[in-house]
């Protein structure tokens, strides 16, 4: 079947079989390997991408159903290439990543929890990020990341 | 992992989904959210041949003010019970469980009918109907029915719904009083191993999650209730009557141990 999304601002046309996983879609279709493939059971979240501006697990959406609609990758996150966004600003500073692997996902999922609660606590924040598992860091730097952007972003206003 | 091919159908009407499932018969299964059926496909749990995708059929995603009940369409997602302003006032324990779901991720796509249809004893927003004796409207080729929700689960993954009828909307009584929802689980995302909803209504109403094939009301702790007892003496025989699973997160004992402190939590926060 044929299939149109805006990915990244750019709108795409493919042909793709209907069980077409969106994550498999985004790396193998679009090239955007950016977005991980973790656990490939819902539960790991590094494969989290914005669907219409809000956070979804992309190995649990068929390419199908992004049909007409809007995603939104790690790789389309900054606002140009020597600028990067608020939240990939604060992981580095914060330190909030060591192997990398749950990055982009937490990033994400970061970047849509704080369009919807751009003033969080702590504990919001801890919540917000529950369907994202770190298997190195341990939490911390990437709470005191989300934190922090959430502070510049809020500057930013 | 690669779900089995199927033949994909977009319905963009209830009764373009019920004509679908009506042609495709027992080889056709309806997709909303997605969140229960595709990890089920990818596992090859689930092969359906034919998925008819409700995404675009939005006029059954609402939350409305029925009088004495919230009407809300059976594609409304988990995201927008817990953000409903009308939940708020008229049904604050629906909204307050539907954030309990899952994580983020999994509300923003997850559904309310999803989550009856699919007739897992271990999902959350089931507990609610339960408890506040919800009314199930379903639509097939035959007509439209309205299912209360005691009638409706009728097994693990089993329910009342016929394989060509689609559920078009949930109606939950207004309950504005107390309510507490007890959900234990390992990692803040999954499923509860046992979870305990008390909710005053009039009289008080609990019902339990994963302590059976199907999410049941915990009659004994009602009828004590109603007859007197503290909140510590009803809760004593929260287990009556129930059949505990046993798995890898715990044996039926040790769930049945749960119940018994879950609803003595859940019915002292509720104001007992
Ligand atoms: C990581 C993860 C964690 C989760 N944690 C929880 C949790 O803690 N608690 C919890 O309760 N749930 C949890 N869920 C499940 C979640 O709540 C699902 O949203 C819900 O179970 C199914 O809703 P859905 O809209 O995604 O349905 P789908 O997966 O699309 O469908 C489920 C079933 O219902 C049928 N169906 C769907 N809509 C209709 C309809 N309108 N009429 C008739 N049949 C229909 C489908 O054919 C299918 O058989 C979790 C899911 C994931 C992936
Ligand atoms: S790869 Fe999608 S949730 Fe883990
Ligand atoms: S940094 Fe290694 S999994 Fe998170």
């Amino acid at each position: 079947m044929q299939i149109s999304i805006t990915v990244n601002g750019v709108a795409q046309t493919h042909d793709v079989e209907p069980r077409t996983l969106l994550v498999q879609y985004l790396r193998e279709a679009s090239g955007l390997t950016g977005t991980k493939i973790g656990c490939d059971t819902s539960s790991c979240g590094a494969c989290t991408v914005l669907f219409d501006g809000e956070s979804v697990k992309s190995c649990t959406m068929f390419a199908a159903q992004a049909d007409g609609g809007t995603v939104t990758t790690i790789e389309g996150l900054a606002p140009s290439s020597d600028e990067m966004h608020a939240v990939q600003q604060a992981f580095h500073e914060e330190h909030g990543l060591q192997c990398g692997f749950c990055t982009a996902g937490m990033v994400m999922a970061a970047a849509g929890f704080l369009a919807e609660n751009p003033d969080p606590t702590e504990r919001e924040v801890r919540l917000g990020l529950e369907g994202n598992l770190c298997r190195c860091t341990g939490y911390h730097n990437i709470v005191q990341a989300v934190l922090s952007a959430a502070k510049k972003l809020q500057g930013a206003r | 992992m690669i779900p089995a091919a199927f033949e994909y159908v977009r319905a963009d009407s209830a009764d373009a989904a019920i004509a679908a499932l009506a042609e495709h018969g027992d080889d056709a299964k309806l997709l909303a959210g997605g969140m229960s059926l595709i990890p089920l496909m990818k596992l090859r749990l689930a092969t359906p041949t034919v998925l008819v995708d409700l995404g675009r059929v939005t006029d059954l995603s609402y939350v409305r003010d029925g009088g004495d009940h919230v009407a809300i369409g059976a594609l409304t997602r988990h995201r927008d019970l817990e953000t409903s302003d009308l939940l708020a006032t008229a049904c604050p324990a629906l909204r307050g469980v539907a954030a309990e779901v899952g994580d983020n991720q999994v509300r923003h796509r997850g559904t309310l009918g999803g989550s009856v249809a699919h007739g897992d004893p271990a999902s959350d927003l089931p507990a609610v109907l339960l408890a506040l004796d919800a009314t199930l409207v379903a639509r097939g080729s035959g007509g439209t029915r309205a299912i209360p929700a005691a009638d409706f689960f009728h097994g693990f993954l089993e329910t009342a719904l016929a394989p060509d009828e689609l559920l078009t909307e949930i109606q939950v009584p207004k309950a504005a009083g107390g309510w507490n929802y007890q959900k234990f689980n390992r990692r803040a995302q999954d499923w509860a191993i046992v979870g305990a909803l008390a909710v005053r209504n009039g009289s008080t109403r609990v019902a339990l999650v994963n302590m059976g094939a199907t999410p049941v009301r915990a009659r004994a702790v009602e009828a004590a209730l109603a007859a007197g007892a503290s909140a510590a003496d009803a809760a004593a025989v929260a287990a009556e009557g129930t059949e505990a699973p046993a798995d890898l997160n715990g044996s039926s004992e040790y769930r049945e141990h749960l119940a018994r402190v879950l609803v003595r939590r859940a019915l002292e926060a509720a104001g007992l």
